[in-house]
């Protein structure tokens, strides 16, 4: 489904990724663990299309389509979902105008019919009840006054709504506690594992992958994979870190 | 006739004159506003479809009177609203207003607020969004006068610039003879948010809703404390940006 190949990237000249290739096939979640700046949080940038993150080599497919010749909306509308480590505040603009907005953006870019205000709601609801958050916090304005906790599972909320077939989550797990972290994990499995569906699990570390079983586990280093393997290597890592389980 | 001002007065000096000369033989005469004792006023300023749109208005608000004005100042060509407002004891007034400019358009606000009485409040909110090469302005003088003890005012002034040619000018003014009195104000002037607007996009909003959205947000609380349900001015006001973003 996701297919990125010997994918090089610089963000404000500096090269960040530097040849980096991993495959997700339909149905999997696959784990990138690595030490702070080796390029996690830019491969996820690069793979959203934030403007000023470059690519100078390599390709990124998905399900066969060129995904860094898209902009960033029409990745979204082609079914990528990018969880943010730091979720943005829009002040003056309430989640379920911006999530309904954006929804509809997405469903008239696909050539569906878009979403009555009444059906938003009942879609909002349902969602924002999976994940245990107050559907009344979607009547405030896009993550301002939300502590960390709640913009992680707003973001899974919002994951929910728009149903996407690749997610790439970004630490959605930093700065949870226990329970959050239980329920973003039962978010995950209940909104992502399904047989066409693939999720790209960003994570400094195994915590989140007791909820979250990963079928492959990645480990990135200096803008590189340099360790592929089962569920075990997440295991080993927490164990040895990042230096001597890549050794 | 009062003769057509010139831009050295210090309240004309971003206006655009010649097109205030195509108006002024209308309004060399301010239209007068008196809100008696108690008594409490809404005004609702909404655009028409002139390419210059100009309205001056002087107002009293007597003992304990309010008065709340709401306007979208989006003329194509000049846009011009000019207030002049003195507060007796115990009165209230405020102002919610837009500019919002595209194309070659001036559009300016420019308020007197006198605090004559003791114990008066105001508080005025403009927000200007202002694309192509547009000016938008806000000239605002609070007057408190030796006697106005515990007065409390406050002016808010942000604006939005789209485009490089686009210019916006603050410049509230304080003037102040008693000694125990509150006047805030504040202006900023800035541009649309880089991470907000790649967050509506990996959300998957095209990019000009993606600032209609995030211009909504930025103007769409000076519509808030309408009473009453008339969406009229947030309509428009939404459709305005919408144009220009």
């Amino acid at each position: 489904m996701l297919r990125i190949e010997n994918l090089h990237a610089t963000v404000a000249g500096k090269p960040i990724l530097n040849g980096l290739t991993l495959s997700i096939p339909a149905g999997e979640v696959h784990a990138l663990m690595g030490p702070n700046g080796a390029g996690k949080s830019t491969l996820a940038y690069v793979l959203g299309g934030r403007p000023s993150y470059e690519v100078t080599d390599g390709s990124a497919t998905f399900d066969g389509q060129d995904l860094l010749a898209l902009e960033p909306h029409e990745r979204a509308a082609a079914g990528l979902f990018l969880g943010f480590q730091y979720p943005v505040e829009i002040p003056g603009v309430s989640y379920l105008q911006f999530l309904r907005e954006s929804l509809n953006s997405q469903r008239r870019a696909r050539g569906e019919a878009e979403l009555s205000g009444a059906e938003f709601i009942r879609l909002a609801k349902a969602q924002a009840a999976t994940l245990g958050m107050d559907a009344d916090m979607l009547k405030r304005p896009v993550n301002v006054g939300f502590s960390g906790g709640e913009r992680k599972r707003a973001e899974m909320v919002q994951m929910g709504i728009m149903n996407p077939r690749l997610a790439v989550l970004d630490e959605t797990d930093s700065g949870l506690d226990i329970d959050a972290l239980r329920s973003v994990g039962a978010g995950i499995n209940s909104i992502m594992r399904a047989p066409a569906k693939a999720v790209l699990l960003i994570t400094h570390y195994q915590r989140l992958l007791d909820y979250v079983a990963p079928d492959r586990v990645h480990v990135l280093t200096e803008g590189r994979i340099t360790r592929s393997g089962g569920p075990e290597l997440a295991h080993q890592l927490e164990r040895e870190g990042y230096v001597e389980a890549a050794a | 006739m009062t003769a057509l001002p010139t831009r050295k007065l210090e309240a004309f000096r971003y206006a655009d004159i010649a097109a205030l000369a195509s108006v002024w033989s209308e309004l060399a005469q301010p239209e007068r506003i008196l809100v008696s004792a108690q008594q409490r006023l809404q005004r609702i300023w909404l655009p028409n479809d002139e390419e210059v749109q100009v309205r001056r208005v002087e107002m009293t608000l007597a003992a304990n009177a309010s008065a709340h004005i709401f306007a979208l100042n989006n003329a194509s060509r000049y846009g011009r609203i000019e207030l002049d407002v003195s507060l007796h004891d115990g009165a209230d007034f405020a102002l919610d207003a837009a500019n919002v400019g595209a194309g070659n358009s001036t559009l300016e606000i420019v308020t007197i607020v006198r605090h004559l009485g003791v114990a008066s409040t105001s508080r005025q909110t403009v927000r200007s969004v202002l694309g192509g090469t547009a000016t938008g302005s806000y000239m605002g003088k609070v007057a408190v006068a030796r006697d106005a003890q515990q007065t409390d005012s406050v002016q808010s002034v942000k604006a939005m610039l789209l485009d490089r040619g686009a210019t916006a000018n603050a410049k509230p003014e304080l003037e102040i003879y008693a000694d125990d009195v509150k006047c805030a104000h504040g202006a900023t002037v800035g541009e649309l948010d880089k991470e907000q607007l790649f967050y509506a996009a990996a959300r998957g909003l095209d990019p000009a809703s993606a600032r209609a959205l995030l211009l909504d947000g930025f103007v769409g609380g000076l519509w808030e404390r309408i009473e009453g349900d008339d969406l009229g001015i947030a309509n428009l006001a939404r459709s305005a940006l919408r144009a220009v973003a």
